[in-house]
């Protein structure tokens, strides 16, 4: 596949990655799932003096990440999370990945099953400009890549911001807080998290617990 | 045929004489308890060092070396003449650099290049152990490693890395003395010996059980030497420590200084004759009991059986940061048996790295030049040794 993330160099950290960076408590302990590189491990661990681990799916992004210095492993969100005990993380963090995944709803328990809390980012598939871009072009978007057509992209499960708030509901995850990232990767602070964020938002990163029992 | 003690013995059964180096009796005051229940000491270990200990002697490796390797990890190695079995891993500026590390390699117990095995006298009747040789386990090695690591005055060594037979008592060591091992890198290993792994090596086994130049082992009283059951057992083992891929690019069926078939049993394909200098190289420099007693420690080691199998069990509670490695083209110890090392440290949330090497060179690729293994490492091992305080 030659699908590529249409979010800046590999090495740069990413707009949604300094949001999610500013969600974390210092000195907590942090699994990134699809970690990459890890820009933001390292940025975490720079800044934040986590305890930091990865998981990652391709074995490239995981030699360079552990030449880095940090602890990631090859491994897969669906089929590995399943390995770690409940509430081993402070944060369970899954970036940009959950439309990749085979079954979003049970990755997303998982992460809150072995993360006190889950901070995930999707890109918004409710964006008007992609709602535009099907109502004439008549093409499904590529959401978050370049260079990338319908059956070429890994986007397998496409959601806007409601889809998603709506899951969370069903499944008994709370948003704790939500950030829109509107046009060029900014934060948006007047979008709230209704219609108006799912037209305008292109981004959105959660900070998700489970709701008290 | 048999003489007197007194006689000199001829060099066909001259017992592999042990190359200089450092020696230190050990278990002087308490004898190691092995796994069998039987008792040794006090014992002779052998070991190489590479590098200074610093003051907080916090800065010391211990290099596991696997099953027919030895102290010598670099430069010439006294009794072969060759050199050193990890040249690319370890010296000034490498990953394991030796101007930031001290490192520590002692030969395996039952090993033959100094550590006592069974080609030494047994105190008891003056002949060699031979066959009265105790039985040992992995998990022995690393006890009388642990006595080395005492007597150097060590508490906790940086690093205990190691391949294969190595990897294991890497593993080991992180089980027995978590406390004592800041971080693990155990490479194309295992957590237990499994029927095929068992299967390879009893076949070497029985090859020299087979000569009749073994003598129920004990051959060095009797002034023999199964040379030809040691070579057969080495090359079948050789042929496992290689990918078929590797194999087929070096040899193919390509014929040893010929032209066409012959139709006899001499010399024929070039993959032959490797073999079977593979195998006259090993009989020189290796103890056929050695082999024996050192391949059925790695049949025994099975790191969960004292805990149901339950292998997450056993690194509950460990502070020590692992880096697994394995690699593609591994069918001896294959990326799915490193990985359940990285899964069984993922349930208790355990740091760990996990690395697979691309590569086509088989189980032997730990011990070539690998450039990716070569960089991760280094990244694991400056990352290490920044939270242990060794480098800013």
């Amino acid at each position: 596949m030659n699908a590529k993330r249409s979010t800046g160099p590999s090495h740069a950290i990413r707009a949604d990655q300094r949001l999610i960076a500013a969600m974390v408590e210092p000195g907590s302990r942090v699994l990134d799932v699809g970690c990459g590189n890890g820009e933001l491990l390292e940025l975490l661990t720079r800044e934040k003096n986590i305890d930091g681990r990865g998981i990652e799916i391709e074995q490239d992004r995981v030699n360079a990440a552990v030449a880095r210095g940090l602890s990631v492993i090859h491994g897969d969100a669906e089929a590995d999370l399943i390995d770690y005990p409940n509430s081993a993380f402070d944060y369970v963090i899954l970036g940009q990945t959950l439309p990749e995944v085979r079954n979003p709803r049970d990755v997303l328990s998982e992460l809150l099953r072995i993360g006190a809390h889950a901070i995930v980012s999707i890109p918004n598939f409710g964006h008007w400009r992609h709602r535009l871009h099907l109502l004439l072009t008549g093409e499904v978007p590529s959401v978050g890549f370049v260079n990338a057509r319908w059956y070429t992209n890994p986007n397998i499960h496409p959601c806007t911001i409601r889809d998603f708030v709506d899951l969370c509901e069903e499944i008994g995850v709370v948003v704790e807080r939500s950030v829109l990232l509107g046009q060029r990767g900014r934060a948006s602070r007047f979008l709230g998290s209704g219609w108006i964020a799912n037209l305008f938002g292109e981004q959105a990163i959660f900070l998700l617990s489970t709701r008290a029992r | 045929m048999s003489m007197s003690a007194s006689e000199p013995k001829p060099a066909a059964a001259a017992v592999i004489t042990a190359p200089h180096g450092h020696k230190v009796e050990l278990g002087q005051d308490e004898p190691l308890e092995l796994d069998s229940g039987q008792k040794l000491g006090p014992f002779t270990c052998a070991y190489q060092t590479y590098g200074r200990l610093n003051a907080a002697k916090s800065n010391a490796v211990l290099v596991c070396h696997a099953l027919t390797g030895d102290q010598f990890v670099i430069g010439q190695n006294p009794f072969t003449g060759r050199e050193g079995w990890w040249p690319l891993m370890v010296g000034p500026g490498l990953p394991l650099d030796t101007e930031r590390y001290f490192i520590i390699c002692a030969n395996v117990l039952g090993g033959c290049m100094g550590t006592v095995g069974p080609q030494d006298p047994d105190p008891k009747t003056g002949q060699p152990y031979g066959l009265s040789f105790p039985f040992i386990t992995i998990g022995d090695m690393v006890k009388a490693q642990a006595m080395l690591i005492d007597h150097l005055g060590i508490d906790q060594l940086f690093c205990v890395i190691g391949g294969s037979m190595g990897g294991m008592q890497v593993l080991q060591w992180a089980v027995s003395f978590p406390e004592r091992v800041f971080a693990a890198v155990p490479i194309a290993c295992a957590t237990y010996h499994t029927a095929q792994n068992i299967a390879f090596h009893e076949v070497g086994r029985q090859a020299i059980f087979a000569d009749p130049d073994w003598r129920n082992g004990s051959y060095l009283a009797e002034n023999t030497k199964p040379r030809r059951g040691l070579a057969v057992a080495r090359m079948a083992a050789h042929i496992t420590y290689l990918s078929e891929a590797a194999l087929h690019e070096k040899f193919g069926r390509r014929l040893q200084n010929r032209d066409q078939l012959i139709y006899d049993l001499q010399d024929l394909f070039a993959v032959e004759s490797y073999l079977r200098h593979q195998g006259e190289a090993f009989v020189e420099r290796f103890d056929a009991n050695s082999y024996v007693y050192i391949t059925r420690a790695m049949d025994y080691f099975d790191l969960a059986a004292r805990h149901d199998g339950k292998l997450a069990e056993v690194f509950k509670g460990t502070k020590t940061r692992f880096c697994v490695i394995s690699f593609t083209g591994d069918w001896l110890y294959p990326t799915s048996d490193n990985r359940e090392i990285v899964r069984a440290l993922n349930a208790v949330a355990a740091n760990v790295s996990f690395v697979e090497v691309k590569s086509d060179k088989g189980h032997d690729a730990f011990l070539l030049n690998e450039p990716v293994m070569f960089e991760t490492l280094r990244g694991f091992l400056n990352g290490a040794a920044r939270r242990r305080g060794l480098i800013a």
